[in-house]
């Protein structure tokens, strides 16, 4: 008799739904995954819906109403590991900038009638209401690194998904620096790894989509923006985007607060 | 008598469509009752935390609204900053800017045509059970699709949220044998989807047409994207700067989102098919010889059928990447320099899934005062909840699973794209 298929589940909170399209972006692996894992749960592509327990749940988004605080709980009691795929469900996303300021101001700028909105102060990650035992970064993430994470895990092994800086993939690269050579700023020393350098090289500095990386020296990298003549606004706007609420950056931003 | 009690249609997850929703239909005494489409995807503030950014950050925000178009939402953005700091961006810019425009609705327009709507004709759950019996068509498919990330990856760095759009222009530009890499499989892909169309035509499609007023952009010689008035078939045509004078988002207290409507008339229809409707004599021969080949007329009434424009639309868009990309030169600067001034600027470009309207109000130092975001699937929401209280009526023998399939598909005929949740509530489903 065939071996049972492992069983992936995708979920969705507050989010834009690219980390999960980036699941249906592997046009050639696609077909082979679903040989390998039996897709239970994925309603941005299937209508079919296989019942929990899940061996493997990605959770995309952040927790931003009470329904969905609740709602985390249950599925990660129906999931043997669960992995957050996405800047929204491991930072809180784009959309934590209003936990930078009042919501209740946030909802009457965007809605004529209030009263009808049910929303949490706070945008959060799902590693502050449940444990996660895996986390992918990026804004989106890096489709070939979510083929690893789940190719690790159906072979038992780690993800390998380095954590140094971009920079570090920069130099490897050999692309001209754009702080040095432009001084254009970049987070490129600050910032996590995944996107293999992809803003400078398009000419551009990198504006931290995969969030800051291990014991990362912001406020050196400040100092550098400073002597480039940045204000201490637009230091505290560079820190302060789709990982904004992450800690590290959350507190250089802060720091530039006036 | 038959039909005599009162009974209910729910579908608490939509699925095949990007984001939260949910259906609630109630059948009382063989009629309809009640259609609500619901919205619970979680607000997510962009028009209230855009204030006080940098007008140059708009396009790169403002994509994290949705990961299957960000392309439209950077497009829509960068032409109401240039339009209210007065800049033009022409020539070679402005083709690339199309090129990466085809290459979105490409990826967007397959995911939806092969994965999202096809096994609702074919009667499966979803592409993946399709490929069992019908491996070589969701192959193409994804080729398909393929093909378009690979435009979208290349000219905007990469295939969600692309990084080399930037009001002005773009950072970086290509040479014309960096372009020419696509080629080759661009001309593959425009006769798969040749075949597309062919294929899409032959499924079967209920009878049902409905008097829409469709709304699109409308350009003297192009197909629209980027530029050109907003026309309807009933008589408007506007600026997108008057877009608010027309048109007004009703906070509806029943559920869902504001319900854009316009306020002459009513409910409108954006997207593939109204701007096939308006905008036939601008595509080019060959996308006009596949409609004639699938029997497909230059107007079309009917929304099941618009996996056929779909089709017909991605026939459009792998033709004039081939243009554009043959025509095409390298700038000399791959962006023109904007000095930021205290004004107010209108964007309203073609997303896959039709009109995208922003507005926002700028400093002359750069700083974002307000903003405001129109996306297509809020102006299409009333549109679809009529199109149920007409289309239940006549299906309403139909045991209650095949109903409710068949009242899915016709969601799905919009390609709802729910995550563009700038103007969506949070609410609490009903149960009996």
């Amino acid at each position: 008799m065939a071996k049972k298929k492992p069983k992936l589940a995708v979920w969705k909170f507050a989010s834009c739904d690219g980390c999960q399209l980036s699941l249906l972006d592997c046009e050639d692996e696609l077909l082979a995954l679903a040989e390998e894992i039996e897709i239970a749960n994925f309603p941005e592509a299937s209508r079919a819906f296989i019942k929990g327990p899940y061996d493997l749940s990605l959770v995309e988004g952040s927790i931003t109403t009470p329904h969905d605080a609740e709602r985390i709980h249950k599925i990660r009691r129906s999931s043997k590991f669960l992995v957050t795929i996405g800047a929204c469900a491991t930072a809180g996303g784009i959309q934590a900038l209003r936990n930078f300021k009042d919501v209740n101001e946030f909802i009457s700028i965007v809605y004529a009638n209030p009263s009808y909105i049910d929303t949490l102060q706070k945008s959060t990650a799902i590693a502050d209401h449940v444990r996660v035992d895996f986390e992918l970064r990026g804004c989106p993430i890096n489709k070939a690194q979510l083929l690893e994470v789940i190719s690790a895990y159906l072979n038992k092994r780690k993800p390998v998904t380095p954590a140094h800086s971009v920079c570090m993939d920069c130099k490897r690269k050999g692309i001209v620096c754009v702080m040095v050579s432009k001084g254009d700023p970049c987070l490129g020393p600050v910032t996590h790894a995944g996107c293999d350098a992809l803003c400078p090289s398009y000419n551009r500095g990198c504006f931290g989509c995969y969030g800051p990386k291990e014991i990362p020296n912001t406020s050196a990298l400040s100092k550098e923006f400073k002597r480039l003549g940045k204000t201490n606004e637009e230091i505290k706007l560079a820190f302060r985007s789709f990982n904004g609420y992450a800690e590290p950056f959350r507190k250089e931003s802060e720091a530039h607060e006036e | 008598m038959k039909n005599k009690k009162t009974k209910t249609i729910k579908v608490d997850y939509l699925a095949r469509v990007e984001g939260e929703g949910a259906l609630y239909i109630k059948i009382k005494d063989g009629s309809v009752a009640d259609v609500k489409l619901k919205i619970f995807e979680p607000p997510r503030f962009f028009e209230a935390f855009l204030r006080d950014r940098d007008y140059k950050e708009a396009p790169d925000i403002t994509a994290r609204i949705c990961g299957i178009c960000p392309v439209a939402y950077q497009m829509s953005a960068v032409h109401a900053m240039e339009n209210a700091l007065g800049a033009h961006v022409n020539g070679p810019l402005r083709e690339l800017r199309r090129l990466l425009y085809c290459g979105e609705w490409i990826e967007s327009h397959v995911l939806h045509i092969y994965m999202l709507h096809a096994p609702d004709f074919l009667g499966y759950d979803d592409a993946i059970k399709m490929a069992k019996d019908h491996r070589e068509i969701v192959e193409r498919g994804l080729k398909l699709k393929k093909i378009g990330n690979q435009i979208v990856n290349l000219v905007g760095g990469r295939e969600i949220h692309p990084i080399n759009v930037r009001v002005g222009g773009f950072y970086k530009t290509f040479s014309k044998t960096e372009l020419e890499t696509l080629t080759e499989n661009l001309k593959w892909a425009r006769d798969a989807a040749y075949e597309t169309v062919l294929w899409t035509s032959k499924f079967s499609f209920p009878d049902f047409e409905r008097d829409y007023e469709f709304v699109s952009l409308s350009h003297p010689s192009e197909y629209p994207f980027n530029e050109g008035r907003i026309i309807s078939n009933k008589g408007l045509d506007i600026d997108a700067s008057e877009y608010e004078a027309h048109f007004e988002e009703v906070h509806v207290k029943h559920s869902t989102a504001l319900h854009s409507v316009l306020k002459e008339r009513d409910a409108y229809f954006v997207g593939p098919m109204a701007r096939y409707n308006l905008n036939f004599d601008k595509l080019p021969p060959i996308a006009q010889e596949a409609a004639a080949e699938a029997k497909l007329g230059k107007e079309c009434r009917n929304p099941f059928k618009s996996i056929i424009i779909r089709s017909i639309e991605t026939l459009f868009a792998f033709e004039e990447a081939l243009r554009i990309i043959s025509e095409y030169d390298e700038p000399k600067n791959p962006f023109q320099e904007t000095q930021p001034i205290n004004g107010e600027g209108f964007g309203c470009t073609e997303a896959p899934r039709g009109m995208l309207f922003h507005r926002y109000k700028v400093d002359k130092q750069g700083k974002i005062l307000d903003a405001r975001i129109v996306p297509p699937t809020s102006q299409n929401q009333k549109t679809i909840e009529n199109d149920l209280r007409a289309f239940v009526p006549k299906y309403i023998d139909l045991p209650d699973d095949k109903l409710t399939w068949q009242c899915e598909q016709a969601i799905r005929n919009y390609d709802p794209c729910i995550s563009c949740s700038t103007h969506f509530l949070k609410l609490n489903i009903e149960r009996n």
